[in-house]
């Protein structure tokens, strides 16, 4: 692939477009609600009215309001057509034909929720067909590893993730650049290039709306990586849960490797790299980088001590980079616009965007990408919505398992790794589970122990049997037979587990219940009364 | 060989490099409490007995995974590391079902041992009591869950010592167990050879000598790791 056909691909691919484009989605959430079939009956109108050469109908990756799906946009200029029927593909073709507006639920494009969003990571989620590599040409894609490969030194394209200041969208934030440039100073003949896709805290779904929407997008960035660090085999640790991730992934992989763009001399350069597909089987510790590597390694995904770290030490010894879904499709977009551009979205220590599933109660439930210093009140009630059905939004969860609960009174915080992490909560990977005043504080901290005690590995006594014996604590609280003196050993628990346990995930188990009894603590001490449920139930328990 | 020198409980010490920080307290005469570590098989950090404090570093690290750096300042015995230890033993005997009297290995039980040293002396959390059975299918040794820490040391030791690779973990959480092969009765062992190491490196009663009574329970971990030390060095320790 030389820099002329990436070109006539383009110019081919825009030639070809027609007066009219309808993009339906394609995504988990809209094919769940039928749109697989939406699209082909779309097709069987379009070609029935004989309008072939007026109207293109595109699969598309996610169009983000998830709770009105199925989706469809017809461009320029067509209405949002939500909550579609395969039987309303006839209308909305005759309405393109005929002027006249279908008699469709329409959601405004104007809302706040989609006005206030700002792509990056999503700026072709929506717009492309994710199965076709034309399609991601067209918008410019493979061009960010044109110009690397023929313009840049490797070290030239590490210092512009330096100097973009891109940290780690997994959840950590350290900065993507300067792991980029401990591997590629780590010595080894032999380096490897990670994606961590094993997505798996509980309402996080951004990484599978990435990994759908836009797949070429994630083996450009890691192409990137690749070539910047020196490594010539890649892998993409994608859970088993995500089986379309998985199916446009390795159609992505195929296309690209027919495109000489993986593989042996990619696009002519002397640059050899390979992409596979490691398939986790449904753990959550995977998700932890060693973890991870053990599970790619063949061997029980169970976490050991760092250091030392993979940079150095990771797949196989070798010297390994591993970064996040959202931190590798970044990249292309930083690449391809300047690290000056990324640096100047976002705030002085977050920079660029971040994007975050909304979840729970919530009434626009959905994906959003906003600018990094965001306040929460503009993603949860200007862009969210609110609470559904006339209720308050109390708590915010962000972060998962890991994170915290932040009042409703926090809710001005802007959204930055420093801020969210002075309130006890965490940038996380960007799952973001709205709860209302229906919710009890407690219930929510046992819900989230309950979750990291099932995913425990075993492997160390503080995760394993701690999280056992605080969600049994948990437990004792909720059914109204605790004493101050329960409170107190979880207490202690929390922090034993915090700061014994071996890996991230037993370290910040105990968060959801310090954080709840950080600002909640009123609703944990209603339950330690003799005999709580005489008057009723305290504070929103559920009744289950 | 390059050394680094260390202070441990202000006492200073040398080492090689390389060194584990429990290697070092060793050489200084200091013992730091371990569950899992063997000398003789490596180090899993799964225990976190050993965890101590390093000035400047505000994490704890396990002694037995980390390797000594030159300056370090390493507390061991702090009271705050030793409220974590009594309650990792207290989270351990709660966990399954602990029970001296009735155990064979009562009198020669690491973690027996341990929570005496460690002053571990009332459990407070409530017992979990789960049923965990027993494998007696073996003719020479048996397994009881129920007494079973997790340590792996006996995993370790079979792929690593004696290179049989029959025992093995399974199963995740407070769910995760010692098995044999593909998770069969251990008599059925196409692979267990009856070396029995395993029984030698247990720490507690879960592995086991049929027949044995608690008078004869003795278990001596030292010699797997002398026939390392005879394989790798062609030293013999006899």
């Amino acid at each position: 692939m030389t820099r002329t056909e990436l070109n006539e691909i383009k110019e081919a691919e825009l030639a070809a477009r027609k007066r009219t484009t309808i993009r339906c989605c394609m995504a988990a959430g809209c094919t769940s609600q039928g749109s697989g079939e939406l699209l082909k009956n779309l097709e069987a109108a379009v070609s029935e009215a004989g309008a072939e050469d007026e109207i293109e109908v595109r699969g598309v990756g996610c169009m983000r309001l998830c709770c009105q799906g199925p989706l469809a946009q017809a461009d320029p200029g067509g209405p949002l057509y939500e909550k579609l029927e395969p039987s309303d593909a006839k209308a909305i073709i005759e309405s393109i034909l005929s002027g006249e507006a279908a008699k469709l639920q329409t959601g405004d494009p104007k809302h706040p929720f989609f006005a206030k969003q700002l792509s990056v990571v999503l700026g072709n989620s929506g717009e492309i067909d994710p199965e076709r590599i034309e399609s991601y040409i067209a918008a410019d894609g493979y061009q960010a590893l044109r110009h690397a490969l023929r313009e840049m030194r490797p070290e030239e394209v590490v210092q512009e993730i330096m100097d973009s200041g891109l940290r780690g969208r997994g959840g950590g934030g350290y900065p993507t650049g300067l792991k980029w440039q401990t591997v590629s100073k780590a010595r080894g003949d032999k380096k490897y290039i990670v994606c961590n896709a094993d997505e798996g805290d509980p309402g996080a779904f951004m990484d599978r709306t990435v990994l759908e929407s836009d797949p070429h997008a994630i083996l450009e960035g890691m192409t990137l990586a690749a070539y910047a660090v020196g490594a010539d085999q890649g892998y993409i640790y994608v859970r088993a849960e995500y089986p379309l991730a998985i199916e446009r992934l390795q159609k992505a992989i195929k296309q690209a490797k027919k495109a000489g763009l993986l593989g042996a001399q990619i696009m002519e350069s002397p640059f050899n790299f390979s992409i596979d597909l490691r398939i986790g089987a449904g753990a959550f510790v995977c998700g932890e980088e060693t973890a991870l590597m053990a599970s790619i390694e063949g061997r029980r995904g169970v976490p050991r001590p760092r250091p030392p770290f993979p940079a150095e030490s990771g797949l196989w010894g070798c010297p390994t980079l591993i970064n996040n879904v959202e931190s590798f499709a970044n990249i292309a977009p930083i690449v391809r616009n300047g690290s000056q551009w990324f640096a100047g979205i976002g705030t002085e220590k977050s920079k660029g965007t971040k994007v975050f599933a909304l979840a729970g109660k919530i009434s626009n439930t959905g994906i959003v990408e906003v600018p990094m210093g965001t306040p929460l009140r503009t993603i949860v009630e200007e862009m969210g919505g609110g609470a559904p059905d006339g209720g308050t939004v109390k708590a915010v969860q962000t972060g998962g398992p890991s994170g915290g609960c932040i009042p409703a009174d926090h809710l001005d915080t802007p959204v930055e790794y420093e801020s969210l992490s002075a309130l006890g909560s965490i940038m996380g990977s960007g799952g973001m589970i709205v709860m209302d005043e229906t919710t009890n504080m407690v219930d929510v901290a046992r819900f989230f122990m309950e979750f990291c005690r099932d995913e425990s590995c075993g492997k160390c006594i503080p995760c394993r049997t701690g999280t056992v014996q605080m969600h049994h604590l948990l437990t004792k609280i909720i059914d109204g037979k605790a004493t101050a003196r329960d409170l107190a050993l979880l207490e202690e628990l929390c922090d034993m587990v915090k700061h014994t346990s071996l890996c991230g995930l037993g370290m910040t188990a105990p968060n959801p219940v310090l954080s709840t009894l950080r600002f909640f603590r009123g609703e944990y001490e209603e339950l330690l009364q003799p005999d709580p449920y005489a008057n009723g139930r305290p504070t929103a328990v559920p009744t289950s | 060989m390059s050394v680094r020198t260390l202070t441990i409980d202000d006492q200073p010490v040398s080492v090689e490099e390389g060194a584990s920080v429990l290697d070092a307290a060793k050489a200084a005469g200091i013992t730091i409490p371990t569950l899992c570590h063997m000398d003789g098989v490596y180090d899993t950090g799964a225990c976190r007995l050993c965890l101590v404090e390093v000035e400047g570093i505000p994490k704890l690290l396990p002694a037995c995974s980390t390797i000594a750096a030159d300056g370090w300042v390493v507390r061991t015995q702090t009271e705050r590391l030793q409220k974590y230890r009594r309650m990792t033993l207290e989270l351990l005997f709660a966990e399954r079902n602990h029970v001296c009297s009735a155990c064979v290995a009562n009198g020669h039980c690491e973690l027996q041992t341990m929570a005496y040293s460690q002053g571990m002396d009332h459990v407070r959390y409530d017992y979990c009591y789960p049923k965990w059975g027993m494998d007696l299918s073996h003719p020479l040794f048996g397994m009881d869950h129920n007494r079973c820490i997790l340590c792996a040391r006996c995993v370790r030791t079979c792929w690593h010592i004696e290179g049989a690779g029959t025992k093995n973990l399974a199963g995740r959480g407070a769910g995760a167990h010692i098995i044999t092969d593909m998770n069969e009765d251990w008599g059925d062992s196409a692979t267990c050879t009856w070396c029995g190491k395993c029984v030698q490196s247990c720490p507690t009663g879960a592995l086991f000598q049929i027949g044995a009574t608690a008078g004869e329970m003795t278990r001596e971990p030292a010699r797997l790791a002398d026939i390392i030390t005879a394989r790798r060095k062609k030293e013999w320790n006899v």
